[in-house]
């Protein structure tokens, strides 16, 4: 039986295209699980397609003291949605590094909940977004930390650039916890680019246009500095900046 | 070359240069030294164009002979006779990377960092950049490579270190030398130099020395030397002395001022 089809008044899907979700509902109402066994480790870079709506609905499970590494790019052209709840066993370990690029009327957004239910367990997740036209990005994570999950350490940085004025970003980074002795940090962003670093890119003979995508470039890119291929993401995250920052 | 008169600058709307007047010919290094909050930086500043550092009053005027960028052409003043030429650029009207095309280089005394773009790519599109606007051509990958490897070297600095975002995780001095790898791969007509110095050990003093007078030591070139210690000036002799304070320069002199200065204090020598 297929799930019910949600609404707006649902948290996770505050931001959501419903009306692009409809037609396909169907094929990814079910979410994908995934288990990364003690001591194992995981890298997964999960790239878009050129298909208008595109979802990722993905169930994590680290046992203990398990790694997994996730890049992801979200360009999808009309609504793009990577969903993730992980659950992090003692000692497991779990990097989230995702992008949204959106131009047009397109929405993209990552939604995650990271359940550190096991004590000493670490989380990061590093979004940021580059939103040009009227497209929408959106980062909605909630962390959450069990009683006895002690020496938990999570965070979150979210930090978006909107090109143009009728661009939107949500961020909102949440946290809930029931230990005492946790580290959970979250910090969120929308600005501009640093004028010092645009400064300098132009003291160095760049042209303030060529200063502004370079540093845009740089703003995505360092996301992909810890993936073990990364050519290929940063390959498709290039171009799909050079779609939104003409 | 360079040519400053009666500059004027504020910041913030605060004065910070009152009336400062400088001439640096060609083939000559000339330092500043001044206590803190003299307007050392802010002329470094003012000089490459930083945005938020405004000139109330007064005219630099440059002459990067023996180029002038084609798209400077409209610019050039001709009824000045600041240089061998009479093409001497109204610097303060051209915009951050026009002076770079036109031979400018800062050295900052604080490198800023940016990550996700290594340092090879950070440099190649600006020298390119600066060449598009020069009308020389391009750099292939390769070449450009090869450049910066043999700049690295030279400064005796990994090349490996160019691969990672520019100056992310780098120390201090590690940031200075990077500094002058950048001068050396820029190769400009003229170098204003913002406290290279502060942060480095001996050795690398030395190695940042020598690289000053290697790539900047020339008779068509220029250097303006921001310091506030005389131990730089042990590697780069300079051929004027001058010292900032209160937004202008109260005094000037030979090599033998600067080790005056360290001497007595700046108090005692501006007074």
């Amino acid at each position: 039986m297929t799930a019910p089809f949600p609404t707006h008044k649902q948290e996770a899907w505050r931001y959501a295209d419903l009306d692009a979700l409809k037609p396909v509902w169907e094929q990814f109402a079910e979410p994908v699980t995934l288990t990364v066994a003690s001591g194992e480790s995981l890298e997964k870079i999960w790239l878009s397609t050129s298909d208008d709506v595109q979802l990722r609905r993905v169930r994590l499970a680290l046992g203990e003291g398990a790694k997994a590494r996730i890049f992801a790019l979200n360009i999808a052209p009309v609504y793009g949605r990577i969903e993730l709840e992980v659950t992090l066993a003692e000692g497991a370990d779990f990097a989230l590094f995702g992008a949204n690029v959106g131009t047009g009327v397109s929405t993209n957004e990552f939604v995650t909940t990271v359940k550190h239910v096991g004590p000493g367990a670490r989380s990061r997740q590093t979004i940021r977004s580059v939103l040009g036209g009227k497209a929408v990005g959106s980062y909605l994570g909630k962390v959450e930390v069990a009683r006895g999950a002690q020496q938990t350490d999570g965070e979150q940085s979210i930090k978006a650039m909107l090109l143009d004025r009728g661009a939107t970003a949500n961020c909102k980074p949440e946290l809930e916890i029931y230990a005492d002795d946790v580290k959970c940090a979250h910090g969120a962003s929308v600005g501009e680019l640093d004028a010092m670093q645009l400064f300098y890119a132009e003291s160095r003979g760049m042209d303030p246009a060529s200063a502004r995508a370079l540093l845009l470039e740089g703003f995505v890119m360092g996301l992909w500095d810890g993936a073990s291929e990364p050519d290929t993401i940063a390959d498709a995250a290039r171009a799909a900046l050079r779609r939104v920052v003409r | 070359m360079l040519d400053i008169t009666n500059l004027h600058a504020t910041v913030g709307g605060k004065p910070i240069l009152n009336g400062l007047t400088l001439h640096v010919p060609a083939g000559e290094v000339h330092a500043i030294m001044g206590p803190n909050g003299a307007g050392k930086s802010t002329l470094a500043y003012v000089l490459a164009g930083r945005p938020g550092y405004e000139v109330t009053e007064g005219e630099v005027r440059f002459a990067p002979s023996p180029f002038v960028p084609s798209e400077f052409e409209g610019r050039v003043s001709t009824s000045l006779d600041t240089n061998e030429k009479g093409e001497a650029l109204d610097l303060l009207a051209l915009s951050p990377h026009e002076r770079a095309a036109a031979g400018l280089f800062l050295g900052f005394q604080y490198p800023v960092e940016i990550p996700g773009i290594s340092y090879l790519q950070f440099l190649r599109e600006s020298l390119n950049s600066q060449r598009r606007a020069r009308s020389e051509p391009e750099l292939s990958g390769a070449e450009f490579i090869k450049l910066a490897r043999s700049q690295a070297a030279l400064l005796g600095m990994d090349a490996e270190m160019l691969k990672r975002p520019v100056n992310v995780g780098f120390s201090g001095g590690e940031k200075k030398r990077a500094e002058m790898v950048q001068l050396g791969i820029m190769n400009p007509r003229f170098a204003v130099l913002d406290e290279t110095d502060s942060g480095l050990d001996i050795d690398a003093l030395k190695a940042v020395g020598a690289g000053i007078n290697r790539i900047m030591r020339a008779p068509d070139k220029g250097v303006l030397l921001i310091t506030h210690y005389q131990r730089l000036l042990d590697y780069v002799e300079p051929d004027r002395v001058h010292v900032l304070a209160a937004g202008r320069i109260v005094r000037s002199g030979g090599p033998e001022l600067a080790r005056e200065l360290e001497r007595e204090g700046y108090a005692e020598a501006a007074a």
